[in-house]
């Protein structure tokens, strides 16, 4: 166990150094730089700023000074925002994407299991058609369709639900959270559907059946750990893959998230900030990828080789 | 009250900054030697009580508020004023509005490092109440420039007491630490989610301002601001979703605002371009937009089709040009150039940068060329900065614009298209033009002045460097509790004429 | 032989049975059709915009409405089909040539080969790719061939570890070690059994990687930097349904619905095929 978290730690730090490297000089790459605006600087001025922001060095000494400092944690000044730290915006707008992304994957999870594990134990009647029925819809409908369907049923139709802000008024988390964790749900409903399937057609099952136990606790004690199985393996790709998608929920309900940094320091040529945002997702994806393989090993010493 | 101000702002350094919601902002925070008239016209005192101007208008002599503090409580002196010029015109502080002090004696020679010492610039302070500024010339819309925020007084000694006069990404920005001078001061600034101003005890003016705190919002998506505003959420939005402008008119919502502003939209031309260097073209080209459609089918918003380049009304000036729609002309036009219905004339390229308003503009007007004169039209959109970029360095046939005026005058937008000016970006340099602004800046009589700016923009509308399409207008939603948020060509609402009815 | 020929056989009759699979394989056939002739079946152009219209909704002359420019929906979405499906079907044909090839070579030769091979895919499994293209596209964005290429780049890694999961299993069954004990070379043995026995598995996953594929386009176009217009996709179309949904909501019914069903048949072709070829699986 230890073996693998000491293993999974070392190459991660080599492939942050290459995310971040690869995105250094993507950007930079980029026509359009952090100074371009409508009203145009006298070259003079353009100097200037570069100047401030050492970007009239050459690239590979602005590479090795980013990384060095990179490395201790020290992102630069945002180029957009004159006084702000790179750190400190992450740190912002960090709590509150992960705070988004929890509560979508509470929702996702409870549902999803409950979904799942009915299908599978009511297997092939209306509770098993039914909700894998919707579960599929909450895969085939992307999220910028949902949300504000969303929004416009529960916040301006029933008026019952906010319509934005995060932490402004009661309720407001709701609708981000399920817009979010719907497709989730619906991965995990049919992932435990999967799982629980395969476990109840095994023999130890039918064991315990033999043995006088009751359905319930075969269903609940033993089948289920069959089907927690492949959902606890999907929750790393499902963590990445919330994180993408928090950058469209964040937008539609103006929750002042990282995911929202992002795309707008990508638009604005943000460098640093985009960096440093880069950085930052790959680590948390690692460390989530980390964790997750941590709990199949818990779960199922057979699946550490693969 | 509740604003929502567009994008979350860049800053709060009045002379660092450079965007529209910073300006609502800064307005707030910060008050400069004028300000603004609510309803438009010649500027009011603000931290300058009273000036005098001499005779041969060189010379402005101002007399500060005997009562202006800063929200420390320190005074406002005119100490402050000229260290925070000599901070603004400080080459390595970076700021991107320099130009706006220009009109100053030897101010571009300071800040270009022609000479180093700041005493030679035409600002003094005669006391710590009065302060002398000597202008190049005698500008006659000077004081319309002091109602800009690059040309406000910042705290010199809070700001150098988190830095030095240059440092860009000093701290004395930050919730806690900021001083000034406006009706309201900082209370708090949550990144992306709000920023919160209270009143400032120590305003000159204090008791007139009734406000006791703005909550601005910075609310990027204009659906999302919409929704808000409906359900409550919002006093003001910063504009209308473009789907629901017409719809508002139509149901003559009493919240809907549709305010004349400063602004034009149009398409610079590369008139180094082979075949736009030929006037003939250009003036078809702009015969051939029906604006009249546009404004009423596309952009849907109460606009007024464009006649001119500077927006008519400004401070009372009003440009006699016309831009026809005469499609036959045009095509007369096209044939007198060499191309007869479009025979032989290469694609032409329309660049913008990538939002839905600017796109469905370029289609119409892509029709309408193809449908008056024959001539293939591609659309090419990018994001911004690469729209910039290109547009900077000239690489585009015909690209879409908006110019706003900084402040309340048609300098602000005819000084634009001289040869040499960095925002021209058409390669359209024109001596004559030249020889008319410079002739009309040294008019000290208002009349005489705009007589010759008529000139000039005769002169600019017959050489058509610039497609203009149609005049701007700011479009938003106001809650009707709010009042004194009066319509002026700035969009600049000082907050002691506002108030809440609830 | 004997046994892959069986093996297709009992999998038809499998998929068959399945009623749901088979209706949307025919919705999914309809609808690439009608894609492929949408330039001879469209009763409009998809880009004429008639300003003095503006938005409409459906009525005889146009089907399924206008949108605020007055283009005709019907055509808009017909077009948008291509569009979709092109990126559904390309994107994944990149991601289908480099995760099989990956997967297969990784499989077949085993060994530190697989291992290295694998341990790439694990770390490239942890690359926030969305991030990359987003950055990608605001970048170069009018390159619909690097859309292709990106969205390839990002959905080739699931397909490589199930190729090589299978083509590991396979290698160690028995027919498979009895052939090379009788002498058969590589390449034989690979075309002659390995391939046939994880075709399936390739057909599956491609025809589930589609909608995935598709989502992020869609998701893309949302955010401004999918597919360039004039060639609008359903994400784009969309996206303006959302803009307009109060006020003109046929702008937004009619495209989400038919993409929610495009993606709802191509997932339960893919469920049914799954289940036709591995029957335990369900």
């Amino acid at each position: 166990m230890l073996n693998l978290i000491l293993r999974r730690l070392l190459v991660a730090i080599p492939v942050l150094v290459i995310v971040a490297s690869i995105t250094f000089f993507l950007v930079r790459l980029a026509p359009g730089g952090p100074f371009d605006s409508e009203k145009v600087v006298s070259p003079q001025v353009l100097k200037n700023l570069n100047e401030v922001y050492n970007l009239n060095a050459p690239v590979s000494e602005q590479y090795f000074d980013y990384m060095v400092n990179a490395l201790q944690g020290d992102f630069g000044p945002s180029f957009r925002y004159p006084g702000r730290s790179v750190s400190e915006m992450i740190l912002t707008g960090l709590p509150v994407t992960l705070e988004l992304a929890m509560y979508a994957v509470l929702f996702a999870t409870i549902l999803g299991l409950i979904a799942g594990i009915t299908a599978a134990v009511k297997k092939n009647t209306f509770l098993d058609y039914f909700p894998m029925a919707i579960a599929m819809l909450g895969i085939c409908m992307p999220t910028f369709l949902l949300g504000p369907l969303l929004l416009l049923l529960f916040g301006i139709e029933l008026e019952l639900l906010p319509v934005s802000g995060w932490d402004d008024l009661p309720g407001d988390k709701v609708l981000p959270a399920i817009t979010l964790g719907a497709a989730y749900a619906a991965y995990i409903a049919r992932l435990a559907r999967g799982g629980m399937l395969e476990t109840l057609n095994q023999d130890y099952i039918r064991t315990a059946r033999a043995k006088g136990l009751s359905e319930f606790k075969v269903v609940m004690v033993h089948a289920v750990r069959g089907g927690l199985i492949p959902v606890i393996a999907f929750m790393g790709p499902a963590i990445a893959g919330l994180i993408g998608g928090s950058f469209v929920v964040e937008t539609i309900f103006q929750i002042p998230g990282l995911g929202r940094f992002y795309v707008e320091a990508a638009f604005n040529r943000d460098y640093t900030m985009i960096l440093g945002t880069t950085i930052f997702f790959s680590a948390l994806i690692i460390f989530f990828n980390l964790l997750s393989d941590i709990a199949i090993a818990l779960f199922n010493p057979q699946a550490r080789s693969s | 009250m509740h604003i929502a101000n567009g994008s979350e702002p860049q800053g709060l350094d009045p002379h660092i900054v450079t965007g529209v919601p910073e300006h609502r902002l800064i307005t707030s925070l910060c008050e400069g030697l004028v300000i603004t008239n609510p309803k438009g016209g010649p500027n009011l005192p603000g931290a300058a009580e009273s000036w005098d101007i001499s005779d041969d208008g060189l010379v402005y002599t101002f007399h500060l508020q005997p009562l202006a503090k800063w929200s420390n409580g320190e005074e406002v002196t005119a100490e402050d004023f000229v260290w925070s010029w000599m901070r603004i015109l400080t080459p390595s502080l970076g700021s991107q509005y320099p130009d706006m002090l220009y009109y100053v004696k030897n101010a571009a020679a300071y800040h270009t490092g022609e000479i180093n010492d700041f005493s030679l610039v035409g600002i003094k302070a005669l006391n710590s109440k009065t302060l002398e500024v000597t202008l190049e010339q005698p500008y006659s819309f000077f004081l319309k420039i002091l109602s800009h925020y690059s040309t406000y007084a910042v705290p010199k000694n809070v700001v150098l007491g988190h830095g030095t006069i240059d440092d860009r990404n000093g701290a004395w920005t930050r919730p806690g630490n900021f001083v000034c001078n406006g009706p309201m001061q900082l209370k708090s600034w949550e990144l992306n989610k709000s920023i919160v101003a209270e009143k400032n005890p120590y305003y000159w003016d204090a008791e007139k301002v009734t406000l006791n705190e703005m909550h601005f919002y910075p609310i990027v998506n204009e659906s999302t601001e919409d929704r808000m505003f409906r359900a409550g959420q919002l006093h003001a939005t910063y504009s209308v979703p473009q789907e629901k402008c017409p719809v508002y008119i139509k149901e003559n919502n009493p919240n809907l605002r549709i305010d004349p502003y400063v602004g034009v939209y149009f398409y610079r031309i590369n008139t180094q371009n082979p075949v736009l260097k030929d006037k003939r073209i250009r003036q078809a080209l702009a015969y051939s937009i029906d604006r009249e459609k546009i404004v009423k089918r596309v952009s849907q918003c109460g606009q007024s089709p464009a006649d001119s380049f500077t927006p008519p009304g400004i401070d009372g000036y009003f440009p006699d040009t016309q831009i026809p729609f005469d499609p036959e002309l045009a095509a007369q036009l096209f044939k007198e150039a060499g191309f007869p219905a479009g025979e032989g004339f290469p694609k032409l390229e329309i660049l913008f940068n990538t939002q839905e308003g600017h796109r469905k503009i370029a289609l119409a007007v892509q029709q309408m060329w193809q449908k008056y004169l024959g001539i293939e039209v591609e659309l090419v959109n990018t994001d911004w900065k690469v729209y910039l970029s290109r547009e900077m360095v000239g690489d585009f046939q015909i690209s879409r614009a908006g110019w706003i005026g900084d402040y309340e005058d048609p300098n602000t937008f005819l000084d634009l298209m001289r040869p040499n000016r960095g925002n021209n970006k058409t390669g359209w340099e024109n001596e004559k033009y030249d020889e008319l602004i410079i002739k009309a800046n040294a008019q000290s009589n208002q009349e005489n002045r705009y007589a010759v700016l008529r000139e000039a923009e005769k002169l600019l509308i017959d050489e058509m460097p610039v497609l203009p399409i149609y005049i701007y207008v700011r479009q938003f939603l106001l809650s009707t509790d709010v009042k004194g948020w009066d319509p002026n060509p700035t969009d600049t609402h000082h907050p002691k004429f506002i108030t809440l009815e609830r | 032989m004997e046994a892959s020929n069986s093996i297709w056989a009992e999998s038809l009759y499998r998929l068959k049975q399945n009623k749901l699979a088979v209706i949307s394989g025919f919705v999914l056939v309809f609808l690439i059709v009608l894609a492929v002739c949408a330039p001879l079946i469209a009763p409009h152009s998809y880009s004429y915009q008639n300003l003095e219209l503006g938005a409409v909704a459906p009525n005889a002359t146009y089907w399924l409405g206008t949108d605020t420019l007055g283009r005709d929906q019907l055509s808009r979405i017909l077009y948008g089909a291509r569009v979709s499906l092109l990126v559904g079907f390309v994107a994944t044909a990149v991601a289908l040539i480099i995760g099989v090839s990956w997967g297969i070579v990784a499989g077949f030769f085993g060994g530190r080969i697989d291992a290295t091979m694998m341990r790439v895919v694990d770390v490239l499994y942890g690359l926030p790719f969305i991030i990359f293209i987003i950055l990608l596209m605001v970048i170069f964005g009018r390159n619909i061939w690097l859309l292709f290429i990106a969205i390839g780049a990002v959905e080739w890694l699931t397909m490589a570890r199930i190729v090589r999961g299978q083509v590991l299993t396979l290698r160690n069954q028995e027919f498979v070690l009895a052939s090379q004990a009788l002498g058969i070379g590589n390449i034989s043995l690979f075309f002659r059994h390995i391939l046939p026995n994880i075709l399936g598995t390739i057909a599956v996953y491609a025809t589930l990687t589609i909608p995935q594929v598709m989502l992020l386009e869609a998701f893309l176009s949302f955010l401004g930097l999918g597919v360039q217009p004039p060639m609008s996709s359903w994400g784009t179309l969309i996206r303006y349904g959302v803009e307009s949904m109060e006020e003109f909501p046929w702008m937004l019914i009619f495209p989400g619905l038919i993409f929610t069903v495009t993606l709802f048949c191509l997932n339960f072709f893919g469920d049914g095929l799954r289940d036709a070829l591995d029957p335990k699986s369900n």
